[in-house]
C-alpha cells in the first residue's frame, strides 16, 4: 500500500500529462503482480467497493479522538478523508509489523460483509501511516480525484512495452483485474491476450483541422463531406456472446464504457454492428444545442425524468464491424452504403445516419459550411459545428493519420475584451502569468467579467503578456493580479469561443463556452473593445436553435 | 508569586520587569532576550541584546554591525542573574544557535520556548527539556493533523524524483536560514555528493553554517550556469523565487517545498507545489503535546499558530492554559515576500 500511497501522492500534484504518465509507468515497473495489477484497475476505474462510504469513516474517528479537536482539524483541511488520514491515533508501540498490500485490501473487500467493514478498516488505519490512510480511504470510497484518466493508465501500462495505447485499449474489455495476462505480455513474457469481449471497443479514428487555404492542394473529387454536429462522438457495439445473447454497449471516444449514462439508447442498438457517430438531444426531430446535450452528462444517476425530458439519439458516421466481420479495411465510401443499409434495416427511431452535404467544388462547400440552414443542414444548422472531409477510399485506421479525414470548423465567435485579471499558471507557466479574466464595457460603460481564457497564444506572446501584467499591476491577492484597465490604458484580447450560454453564476450573465485568446491587440486602446450588448445579442441569435 | 509578577505578555512581545527586559520583542525596546536569529524574533534595533553567538552572528549577518547598541554572548547552560530573576538559555532544536529561556525568579520557573522541535536535526543541538512551572510555547502546527514523520523519508522522495527525472531541474523552497541548511544536510546524510546549488539569498546563512563547522558538501550558487547544465540538479530557494522570474533559467523546474505546511494537500495545491516535502523546523502536533506534558508544566502559555487546539487539549488535561495575543510572530515558512538582500524580512 505504501508505494501506491506515493504513486497517488505524487501524481495528485503533478500537472503534466507525460510525466503522470512516466510516474505511473515507473510504478508499474517496479511492483510486483498482483499489486500493480489491482492498482492498475483502482486507476482506471474498474473497481467499487458498496460499503466504505464517508459516513463510516467518521464514525470510526468519531470513536477516537476529541470532537473539538476533530471539527478545527477538518475545518482547517477542508477534506474528510484527508483529515482522518492525518489525525488517526496510532499507538507506535502496537503498529503492526506488516502493511496491507493493494492486494489485501482489494481482495478483503470484495468479500467482506458491511458489518465486518469497520473493524477490518481500523486494523488498515493502524497499520498504516499518514500517506498510507488517506490512499486506502480514496480507494475503498472510490473518490481518488487525482487528475489520472483510464486512458492515462492505459497509456502508462502500453509504455511498459512500447506498444500502442490503442493496442491495450482493443483488448481492455476482455482483461480483469489483476491483468496478469496483460503484464506478461508487455513484458514480453506471453502471448498478447485476445479480446473475447462480444462488443469491443475499437480505438477511434480522428481528423485533422483544416484551413480554407488547404483545400487548393485537395481534389474535391476524391472527397464526400458530411455535417460535423455538435455532440458527444461515441461507438455503439453489439455483439452475441458465447450463448449467442446480444450484449451492447456504448463507449466514449477514448473508450470508456458509457452504457450506464444512458439506458434509453441501449435497446435500439440490437443488431449486431459497432457504429462511429455521434450523441445528440433530439426533441421533435430537432437536434439540440450542446448546451442542451449537457444536462445528460456526468450524472450520478439517470431517472426517467431525465431521459424523457432529455431524449437521447445517435447520428451515426461509420460502420466499423457488421455481423462479426470487421469493415475497418473497407473504402469509407463502401462502408457508408453499408451503414446506409443497415441503419435502414435498423429502422429505430433514436438512430439515423449523417446525412452528406452534396458538393461537386469547393466554392460550393464553402458556402454550405458558411450558411448550413441553406447548405442541407435546415432547421439543425445552428447543432452544426463544422463539416467533415472524408476521401472516398479511406480505410478507418486509428489515431489520427493526416490525409484521409479533415474536420473543417465554423468560424468562432470572436469579440475584442479588456484583460482585467491575471492569475499565475502552474507546472511549466508557475512563473507566467497565464490565465486571464477579461471583460467588456457594460451600459454604464464599466468593464464587466465576461470569460477567462488560459491558452491560445504562442509561448512568445505568453512572455509579453506577462511582461504587460508585471509592469501594469495596480492590485494583488495571492496568485491574481489586478492589471489596469481603464478607457485608455490596458491590453485589448482578441478572444474566439464556441458559443455562448446564460449563466447566473457570472455576474455578466453570459458564459462562454472553449473561450481561447486568438489575438493581441495592442493597437487597440480599450475604450473600443466590445460591449456587453454585442454578447447579448450573439447569445440571442443562438437561443433560436429550435426547440 | 503569581507568573505574572514575573513575565507579563504584551501585544508586543513578553516582558519581565523586575528583570527589565523583554524576550524576542517586536518593536525596539532597551533590553532584548533573543531565542533565535529568525527576523519576526530578532529584530534590529534594540539597545542591548542578550543571545547565544550564532544568533548574534546571524543578526550582524542580516542587519549588519549595528543591528543593536550593544550585544552580549551567553552560553547554552550559563545563569546569568538580570535585576531580580535570573536568566539561562537551553537548546530548542529549531535552527542554529536557537535556545529555549528560562527565566527564575524564587523557585518560580518559567521557559519560553521560542520556536522549537523536538527531533534530530543535523544542523543544531537538539532540544533539551527543561522542567518548568509554566512553558510558554508556540503553536505553529498546534493542530492534530500536522504530523511531521521523519525528514528522511522526504528526502528520499526527492532523490526518486531526481532519478526519475534526470532532464528536469529540482527546486527545493526552504527558508533561507535554518531549513535550507537542514535539506542540504539531509542529502548529504541519504549519500547524495552531487554539487547542491543555491539561490543568492542564502548564500550568507549558508556559509555561516559552513564556517560554523556544519558539513554541507560542495555547494555554488546557480547564478551563471546554463539552463542545460542544470538538467538533473537540485537547487535550494526561497519559496517564492519559484514563481519568480528567476525560475525561468531551469529545464522544466519541478517544484518542491520542505515545510511542514505540505502536510496538508490544499495548502500544497494552493501554492503549486509539484513535490511537497513535509519537513519542518517546528514541533509538530505529537512533539507539541509530549514536550508540554514532559516539562511537568502546570500552566501553557501558547503564542503563535493555532492556538485554540492546543489551549483546549491543555485545558482538557488539567492544566492552565491561555493564549498569549502577540502581534508580529508569523510563521518563517508561511511567507512568500523574500527579497535577496540583508534584510531578508521573509519571516514577518
Amino acid at each position: 500500500m505504501n508505494r501506491f500511497a506515493e504513486l497517488l501522492d505524487r501524481i495528485a500534484y503533478e500537472p503534466g500529462r507525460n510525466n503522470k504518465i512516466r510516474l505511473v509507468a515507473d510504478y508499474l515497473r517496479k511492483t510486483e503482480d498482483p499489486d500493480r495489477g489491482y492498482a492498475l484497475a483502482a486507476l482506471t476505474g474498474a473497481l467499487t467497493f458498496r460499503n466504505a462510504k464517508a459516513g463510516m469513516i467518521r464514525a470510526l474517528i468519531a470513536e477516537r479522538v476529541d470532537p473539538h479537536l476533530f471539527e478545527l482539524s477538518y475545518d482547517y483541511v477542508g477534506d474528510l478523508s484527508e483529515t482522518v488520514a492525518l489525525m488517526w491515533p496510532v499507538d507506535e508501540s502496537k503498529r503492526a509489523n506488516r502493511t496491507p498490500t493493494v492486494t489485501d485490501v482489494v481482495e478483503t473487500l470484495s468479500t467482506l460483509g458491511k458489518a465486518e467493514l469497520p473493524a477490518q478498516m481500523t486494523r488498515w488505519l493502524d497499520a498504516l501511516d499518514e500517506n498510507g490512510r488517506w490512499a486506502l480511504l480514496k480507494l475503498v470510497t472510490g473518490s481518488m480525484r487525482i487528475g489520472v484518466s483510464a486512458r492515462l493508465a492505459k497509456t502508462a501500462a502500453a509504455s511498459l512495452g512500447d506498444k500502442a495505447p490503442d493496442e491495450v485499449e482493443i483488448i481492455w474489455p476482455g482483461l480483469e483485474p489483476p491483468y496478469l495476462e496483460l503484464f506478461a505480455w508487455l513484458e514480453g513474457r506471453g502471448d498478447k491476450p485476445l479480446n473475447l469481449d462480444p462488443a469491443p471497443f475499437r480505438p477511434a479514428m480522428l481528423a485533422h483541422a483544416l484551413e480554407e487555404p488547404d483545400l487548393a492542394s485537395l481534389n474535391a473529387a476524391e472527397f464526400t463531406a458530411e455535417w460535423k454536429w455538435d455532440g458527444i462522438r461515441v461507438q455503439a457495439v453489439c455483439g452475441n456472446d458465447e450463448d449467442g445473447k446480444p450484449v451492447t454497449r456504448l463507449y466514449s471516444r477514448t473508450g470508456e464504457d458509457i452504457s450506464k449514462s444512458f439506458p434509453d439508447l441501449l435497446p435500439s442498438l440490437r443488431l449486431p454492428a459497432a457504429i462511429d457517430g455521434e450523441l445528440l438531444i433530439l426533441r421533435e426531430g430537432r437536434v439540440q444545442s450542446f448546451n442542451v446535450l449537457q444536462q445528460r452528462l456526468n450524472r450520478k444517476s439517470v431517472t426517467p425524468k431525465l431521459t424523457s425530458e432529455f431524449p437521447i439519439h445517435m447520428r451515426a458516421y461509420d460502420l466499423l464491424s457488421l455481423d462479426g466481420t470487421d469493415m475497418r479495411d473497407v473504402p469509407f465510401e463502401e462502408r457508408r452504403a453499408r451503414l446506409d443499409a443497415f441503419i435502414k434495416k435498423l429502422n429505430d427511431p433514436r438512430i439515423d445516419i449523417s446525412s452528406l452535404v452534396l458538393f461537386e467544388t469547393w466554392d460550393q462547400l464553402i458556402a454550405a459550411r458558411a450558411d448550413p440552414a441553406q447548405g442541407g443542414a435546415g432547421l439543425d444548422a445552428e447543432a452544426v459545428e463544422g463539416v467533415m472531409l472524408k476521401r472516398r477510399d479511406s480505410v478507418y485506421s486509428p489515431g489520427r493519420p493526416k490525409g484521409p479525414w479533415w474536420k473543417w470548423k465554423r468560424d468562432p465567435m470572436i469579440i475584442d475584451a479588456v484583460l482585467m485579471y491575471a492569475q499565475r499558471g502552474h507546472g511549466k507557466r508557475s512563473s507566467f502569468y497565464s490565465d486571464y479574466t477579461f471583460g467588456v464595457w457594460n451600459a454604464e460603460d464599466a468593464l464587466v467579467p465576461v470569460g477567462k481564457a488560459y491558452f491560445g497564444f504562442t509561448d512568445e506572446e505568453l512572455k509579453e503578456i506577462d511582461k504587460f501584467v508585471r509592469r501594469n499591476t495596480v492590485n494583488k491577492y495571492g496568485p491574481v493580479r489586478e492589471v489596469t484597465h481603464n478607457a485608455e490604458v490596458g491590453l485589448v484580447l482578441e478572444v474566439a469561443f464556441e458559443g455562448l450560454q446564460r449563466s447566473s453564476r457570472h455576474k455578466s450573465g453570459v458564459a462562454m463556452r472553449f473561450p481561447r485568446i486568438s489575438r493581441l491587440r495592442w493597437d487597440k486602446p480599450p475604450r473600443d473593445a466590445d460591449r456587453l450588448e454585442t454578447l447579448e445579442k450573439m447569445l440571442a441569435r443562438s437561443d433560436k436553435v429550435p426547440a | 508569586m503569581r507568573p505574572e509578577d514575573i513575565l507579563v505578555p504584551t501585544p508586543s512581545g513578553v516582558c519581565c520587569k523586575p528583570g527589565g527586559f523583554h524576550i524576542d520583542p517586536t518593536h525596539p525596546v532597551d533590553k532584548a532576550l533573543i531565542t533565535h536569529g529568525h527576523a519576526d524574533h530578532a529584530r534590529p534595533g534594540h539597545g542591548s541584546v542578550l543571545a547565544t553567538a550564532e544568533t548574534l552572528e546571524i543578526m550582524r549577518l542580516r542587519y549588519g554591525e549595528d543591528f543593536a547598541g550593544s550585544s552580549q554572548v551567553i552560553k547554552y547552560g550559563e545563569v546569568l542573574k538580570l535585576g531580580d530573576t535570573t536568566v539561562s538559555y537551553h537548546p530548542a532544536g529549531h535552527v542554529l544557535g536557537s535556545a529555549q529561556i528560562k527565566v527564575e525568579r524564587k523557585g518560580l520557573r518559567i521557559v519560553a520556548s521560542g520556536d522549537y522541535k523536538d527531533v534530530p536535526d543535523p544542523t543544531c543541538l537538539p532540544f533539551e527539556l527543561v522542567p518548568c512551572d509554566v512553558f510558554i510555547t508556540e503553536a505553529t502546527f498546534g493542530l492534530p493533523v500536522f504530523r511531521h514523520h521523519d525528514a528522511d523519508g522526504e528526502v528520499a522522495k526527492l532523490l526518486a524524483s531526481v532519478e526519475l527525472f534526470p532532464e528536469r531541474a529540482h527546486l527545493v523552497g526552504a527558508y533561507s536560514l535554518g531549513k535550507a541548511q537542514r535539506v542540504m544536510a539531509l542529502l548529504r546524510a541519504a549519500g547524495y555528493d552531487k554539487t547542491i546549488y543555491l539561490h543568492g539569498a542564502m548564500e550568507k546563512i549558508t556559509a555561516y553554517y559552513q564556517f560554523s563547522g556544519i558539513d554541507l558538501g560542495n555547494v555554488e550558487l546557480v547564478k551563471g550556469h546554463k539552463k542545460s547544465d542544470l538538467a538533473g540538479t537540485i537547487t535550494i530557494c526561497p519559496p517564492s523565487a519559484m514563481t519568480d522570474v528567476w525560475s525561468r533559467r531551469f529545464p522544466d523546474p519541478v517544484a518542491a517545498f520542505a515545510s511542514g505546511w505540505m502536510r496538508v494537500r490544499a495548502r500544497a495545491r494552493q501554492r503549486g507545489i509539484s513535490l511537497p516535502l513535509v519537513i519542518s523546523d517546528h514541533a509538530d502536533w505529537d512533539g507539541l503535546v509530549k514536550t508540554i506534558s514532559a516539562t511537568g508544566c502546570s500552566e501553557v502559555w501558547v503564542t503563535h499558530g493555532q492556538e485554540d487546539a492546543l489551549v483546549h487539549w491543555a485545558q482538557s488535561r488539567g492544566m492552565k492554559a491561555r493564549p498569549l495575543d502577540i502581534v508580529g510572530y508569523g510563521d518563517e515558512d508561511d511567507s512568500d515576500g523574500v527579497a535577496p538582500g540583508p534584510a531578508e524580512g521573509a519571516e514577518a
